[in-house]
Order: structure tokens, then sequence, then C-alpha cells
């Protein structure tokens, strides 16, 4: 048996497929795919191996792209992605996610929540995120009014998570039916009146625990957060952290106590590496310590970005951690984060990053 | 029947498919329609919820700019053309 890792990276110039052994130390890279749109989320479902790239172009609107020959060749569809004709238009996806019994659902702009049974072919709405009691009170962050992260719980097909900037995580236990807001004791430092509404939080990320699903870790505008109880409440892990902000955060595929991050300076700092000083930081006790880690990244003069969608870690033993810039150069480490090298520095702006062990 | 004359960008979304197609229908949502017959999730490409023309599309018949709702004659050569949009 051959093992080979890919590396699906979305920018805002097309998607783009690496490939390399399980080494991990060489590269070949295919693109741009996907015609060149700007790519906001790359999975790869499951139950087909098919790739799924969602997507929104200025001129023709939102599509999730699906290929099955490995990024060869694509199809794309937005059917039934609406809000109605009297509502605003749906203008990107901008989250992918496959559900434990064979559905996908996008996350779009302007942020609201859609499902497909028939493998992307059509979409409806899920209507009750959309009808939630406390929608006019959605307002945008820098990014704009966006669903950008779904969770669904591994075996519980009636219960999901998602993230919507800056409107904080939701929760339905009943399919989708009703919502609910999962924001206790998440920090909204730009609401000074009240630091602790109901709504308002502006999650960047958050990310399941191994084999732990009511354990989740979530990568806010105003720290690092942990909840044990299924996102009922929510601890700050921050301490140790070099600053409050960042976006990226991916969990260990299987020690419930490691996840990385990447904190950024304060959005009115830039939103770049602290000092520019590139690092990852990582804990593996839960957010009680966090360990920096730079051997091999630049560590002056390195103002780059990281967004929210553009680390991810494959599953092999060490785990490979892959992470994207805002300014078109991937770095990836083979021993959990320890030490990097950098891949390339050439792709345009980076926005995703997944990472698929095959196994031929 | 009008002459529909669609842009690179757009073709090369849908493989193996013309730039030129003769198609049928009184106004340019009704010849849309028919065009999305032809060609399945080429409307959803040109149309947003409204329904109305995407932002950065412009249909133009026998040369004039043109909605959903513009009377296409007999024999009209309408052409769908991405706004150059951006620097």
């Amino acid at each position: 048996m051959t093992t080979r890792v890919r590396l699906l990276v979305g920018t805002k110039k097309g998607a783009f497929i690496l490939e390399s052994d399980a080494t991990r130390r060489d590269w070949s890279l295919r693109g741009p795919l996907c015609e060149g749109w700007p790519v906001h989320d790359l999975i790869v479902e499951p139950s087909s191996g098919a790739i799924l790239a969602g997507a929104g172009n200025p001129w023709y609107g939102p599509a999730v792209w699906r290929s099955e020959d490995g990024g060869t060749s694509w199809t794309h569809s937005s059917a039934g992605m609406t809000y109605g004709d009297g509502a605003e238009p749906v203008k990107t996806v901008w989250s992918l996610s496959a559900t434990p019994d064979g559905g996908l659902l996008a996350g779009v702009e302007p942020a609201g929540l859609f499902r497909s049974d028939d493998r992307g072919a059509t979409w409806r709405h899920v209507e009750g995120l959309t009808n939630h009691p406390t929608r006019p009170t959605w307002g945008p962050g820098a990014g704009g009014l966006i669903l950008h992260t779904i969770v669904p719980h591994p075996t519980d097909t009636d219960r999901t998570w998602v993230g919507i900037s800056a409107v904080g995580v939701f929760e339905t236990r009943d399919g989708g039916v009703s919502w609910e807001p999962r924001n206790v004791g998440v920090r909204a430092e730009f609401n000074p009146e009240n630091r602790f509404p109901e709504t308002g939080q502006c999650v960047h990320k958050f990310a399941m625990a191994a084999g732990q699903p009511d354990t989740l870790y979530q990568r806010n505008h105003c720290g690092v957060y942990r909840s044990d109880d299924g996102s009922a409440s929510w601890q700050e892990i921050s301490d140790g952290l070099p600053t409050d902000f960042g976006f990226a955060m991916v969990t260990h595929p299987r020690d419930a106590d490691t996840c990385w991050v990447i904190p950024l300076s304060l959005p009115e700092q830039g939103r770049y590496m602290p000092d520019g000083h590139t690092a990852v930081w990582r804990t593996h006790d839960r957010g009680a310590t966090w360990i920096r880690s730079d051997d091999g990244l630049p560590t002056r003069d390195a103002y780059m970005s990281v967004l929210r969608e553009s680390m991810a870690r494959d599953t092999l033993d060490p785990v490979g951690i892959t992470f994207g810039t805002e300014t078109g150069q991937l770095w990836h480490s083979s021993d959990e984060g320890v030490s990097w090298r950098m891949i390339t520095d050439t792709l345009p702006e980076i926005w995703a990053v997944e990472a698929v062990v095959l196994d031929d | 029947m009008a002459t529909v004359m669609l842009p690179g960008s757009l073709i090369a979304l849908f493989p193996g498919v013309a730039r030129r197609q003769e198609v049928a229908g009184d106004t340019v949502g009704a010849l849309l329609d028919e065009l999305d017959a032809i060609v399945p999730g080429m409307r959803e490409r040109l149309v947003e919820a409204g329904p109305r023309l995407r932002p950065h599309i412009n249909v133009f018949v026998d040369g004039q700019p043109a909605d959903l709702a513009t009377a296409v004659p007999p024999l009209a050569v309408v052409h769908v053309l991405p706004a150059v949009s951006g620097g």
C-alpha cells in the first residue's frame, strides 16, 4: 500500500492541489483549478472521496464545485441556494461540511446554512437558523456577515454547531429546526457596555477535540476558549499566548488535549505575525499552557497573516500541519508543529487549506 | 429564434458548450430559461434572487442594454457580457 498526502488549497484566484508521499518532503503542485474562482473552503466527501470547493465569483455568483477524479474535471451548482426572490442574494460559499448521514452543509454570505442530500446537485435553505429571533441583530465582521464554520456531531445527526461572524456560535439539537446561541463565557471586548452578550461575539473558528464531542476549542477575535460541556459554556485558555487575536485553529486527530493556533497582532495593529515573528503555538494540556514553535519559520521582518481556514492537519503519525498565508506562502511541519519548512511562496492569497491522506 | 453570444469565461464553466447558441424566447428572462434547458445550470450563473441579472452581468439585445423583462424580437442578436469590474 502506498500512502500519499494531498493538500487542497483555496486561494483568491482558484484552487490548487499539492501531493507528496508519506515523508511530506517534496510536493507536486497542480492548478489553478475551478476556473480561477475565489475559493473559501475545500473538503473531501467521506462517502465518495470527491473533492468539494466552496466558492463565489464576482460575476457568476456562489457555487459548490465538485470533482470526482481528484481535481481533473469539475462540475458546479448553486441550485436552490437562495433565501427567496425578495431577499438578499447569496454572494459566496464560505464553508462546507459533510454530515454523518451522507449529506452536505454549506455556510454562505450573507450568513445562512444550506443542506444538500444529493451530493451538492441541489441545496435547500436550513430556515431554522435564519429564523432565529436574534437574526435582525446580526452584524458583520471585517470579512462580512458570514457563516464560516460548521461542525457536525460525529454520531448524532440531529446535532450541529455553526460559527457566524460577528454573531457567535449556534447549536441545533433537532436537525436544524431550532438553534440556540452558545456563547456563554466568551468576551466581546468591542462591546464595552455588554462584554458578555447572548450573541454578537466574533467567533473566528472552532473545532472538536478528537473522540470527545463535548470538548470544543474556539479561536475568537477576543481570545481562545475551550468548552467541556458541548458548548453550553466556554472557559478562556488564552493565558500564555502573545496576543488576543488570530484566525486559524486546528485540533489533533487523536489527542483531545492538543490543538494549534496562530496568534496575530490586534486588528488595529495590522493582523500579522506579532512583531514580525512567525510562530505557531500549541497546547498539549487543553490550553493550560502554550508552546511557541518557530523552528524553520522567519522570526524577523515577517509581516504575514493566516486566515481562519488556512491551517490544516493530516492524520498521519506524526501529524502533519500546514498553514498558508495571505501572501501566498505554504508552510508545512511533518512533526506535529515542532519544525517547519516552506513548500512554496508563489501562490495567490491563500484562503483555505485542507489535508487528506490517501492510501492506494 | 435569437442568436445568443456567450462570454468565454461563462462557457469555460460548461465544457463543450459553444459560444453561439440559437435560443427561443420573447424576453431576456424567457430566453435565459430556455438557455438553462439547453445548458443546465447556466441561468444560475447569470441571474440572482429578485430575479434580476447578477450585478456584473450585462445583456444587450440588438446592441441595446437589456434586463430580464426586455423584449427579444425574432432573429435578435443577444450578447451576454461580464462587466469589466475591478482594476
